[in-house]
């Protein structure tokens, strides 16, 4: 690797990262936490712990945490609702919490046990149980920002198209209509049929834009990004849920006839014991089973490996404060790269999300063979 | 029956579990990577077969290759799954 042709960028990376890592010196470690609440576990005691920094990015919490400069919080306070048999309906801004540590009216945040994060009512005899929780946490309030954000998109775009007919788009219409055409011919036409593919257009176009919108979110480090909502379980599943239901409720007679009755299969595996039907109910079931685990794995191992690598700076940085500053260079353009890669595979997964849906309603109101 | 219950405990002791779960999630990659190559290399020869097809073969690409990673993915939940239970 002889580079003799001057300062180029790769010579002055190495020679920086060479620099720093020589002239390392060791410093006492600074006591990092705040609250004396905290100093119970040993392991938050000393420094970085990068378990707790990750998961704290990718679960959901009851407040919008922003930003912590030693003592100095800035965090958005969400609304906490909660409905409890014996104390009535809640409703009170997590704020009241002080970040997990005082308890209020009878309810308080868990630090661990089963309903770690999550909050709990304090009963008499010293249990803790789970009132009934509709709080507005912070994928819920994400969720919000881009509904708000689609409704914007889209009741400005269709009001264009009313003022404009006839006329060339001009402005958000020219985004937004090749995609929408992309998915009424690449996804819808070619999987359900030139004939009933409109009824479903409108959850596909939903299902495409909520997702992919979700998973840039997820990527922007800053509010009102940051909030991990297709990475979250819960909200994919629902996004399996409603796949399965529209399916299932357009399903027509083949489609049934196949799962429960299917032509051509011998008698005796049907009769005495359902085995083939059990076979295509199970089968039935793993397919949005499987779209909400492959959304929520790919968008969670991606928020997983760009914390992971900005973790990688303060590991090192505990070790010696020069090694944190040497590897900073290479995490954040390795963390450059991998979110360059997260760009693609938000829209990547979104239209495979979308196409197997499609493929599934086209598979529900197939005319027989 | 005694030398199961004194294998049992060296496994639970030994987290035998963990190491399961590391073998399994690298398993998995392997088994996605060599899936999804075998996917990459026929489709760029496809394309050179025949480069007008090149934008159905990408799509086409793309499709398989999300649908094997879900399948990998599933192996990964499992994995973590006992990690961390």
């Amino acid at each position: 690797m002889t580079c003799n042709s001057g300062f180029s960028a790769k010579f002055f990376i190495i020679l920086f990262l060479n620099l720093s890592s020589a002239f390392g010196y060791t410093i006492a470690s600074q006591e990092t936490e705040e609250h004396p609440h905290q100093a119970e576990s040993e392991k938050q005691n000393k420094g970085f712990n990068p378990g707790d920094f990750i998961f704290d990015h990718i679960k959901d919490a009851y407040d919008w945490h922003i930003l912590t400069y030693k003592d100095f919080h800035i965090s958005i306070p969400l609304p906490v609702i909660v409905y409890s048999k014996t104390k009535g309906l809640n409703i009170f801004f997590s704020s009241k919490f002080h970040h997990g540590h005082d308890s209020y009216k009878g309810f308080k945040i868990a630090h661990e046990g089963k309903y770690e994060g999550k909050i709990v009512e304090l009963m008499e005899d010293g249990t803790d149980i789970r009132p009934k929780d509709l709080s507005i946490s912070k994928n819920v309030f994400a969720i919000f920002i881009c509904i708000i954000l689609m409704l914007w998109v889209f009741i400005s775009v269709a009001r264009a198209y009313t003022n404009t007919q006839g006329k060339a788009p001009k402005g958000l219409q020219n985004f937004v209509e090749p995609i929408i055409l992309f998915i009424r011919d690449e996804i819808a036409i070619s999987s359900i049929g030139e004939k009933k593919y409109e009824k479903f257009m409108p959850y596909l176009l939903t299902l495409f834009f909520f997702i992919w919108i979700n998973n840039m979110m997820g990527l922007i480090p800053i509010f009102p990004g940051g909030a991990n909502v297709t990475g979250n379980i819960t909200v994919t599943m629902a996004l399996a849920a409603f796949t399965f239901v529209v399916t299932a409720i357009n399903g027509n007679k083949f489609y049934w006839q196949e799962i429960f009755n299917a032509p051509g299969i011998p008698f005796w595996l049907k009769i005495p014991l359902p085995l083939v039907p059990i076979i295509e109910i199970i089968g039935m079931l793993t397919k949005p089973l499987i779209l909400m685990i492959r959304l929520f794995a790919n968008i969670t191992a991606g928020h997983i490996i760009a914390l992971g690598f900005f973790s990688l700076i303060f590991v090192f940085g505990d070790m010696q404060v020069m090694l944190g500053f040497g590897i900073s260079p290479l995490s954040i353009l390795f963390t450059i790269f991998m979110t360059f890669l997260e760009l693609l595979v938000a829209l990547i997964q979104a239209y495979v999300f979308t196409l197997l849906s499609a493929l599934y309603f086209g598979m529900a109101t197939a005319e027989n063979h | 029956m005694i030398t199961l219950s004194v294998l049992l405990q060296v496994a639970a002791g030994a987290a035998l579990g963990k190491l399961g779960a590391a073998f399994g999630a690298a398993a998995t990659a392997m088994a996605a990577s060599m899936g999804i190559s075998r996917i990459g290399a026929t489709a760029v020869e496809s394309i050179a077969r025949q480069p007008e097809a090149a934008g159905d073969i990408r799509a086409n690409m793309i499709v398989s290759a999300a649908l094997i990673e879900g399948v990998s993915f599933f192996a990964v939940v499992v994995c973590l799954l006992i990690l961390f239970t």
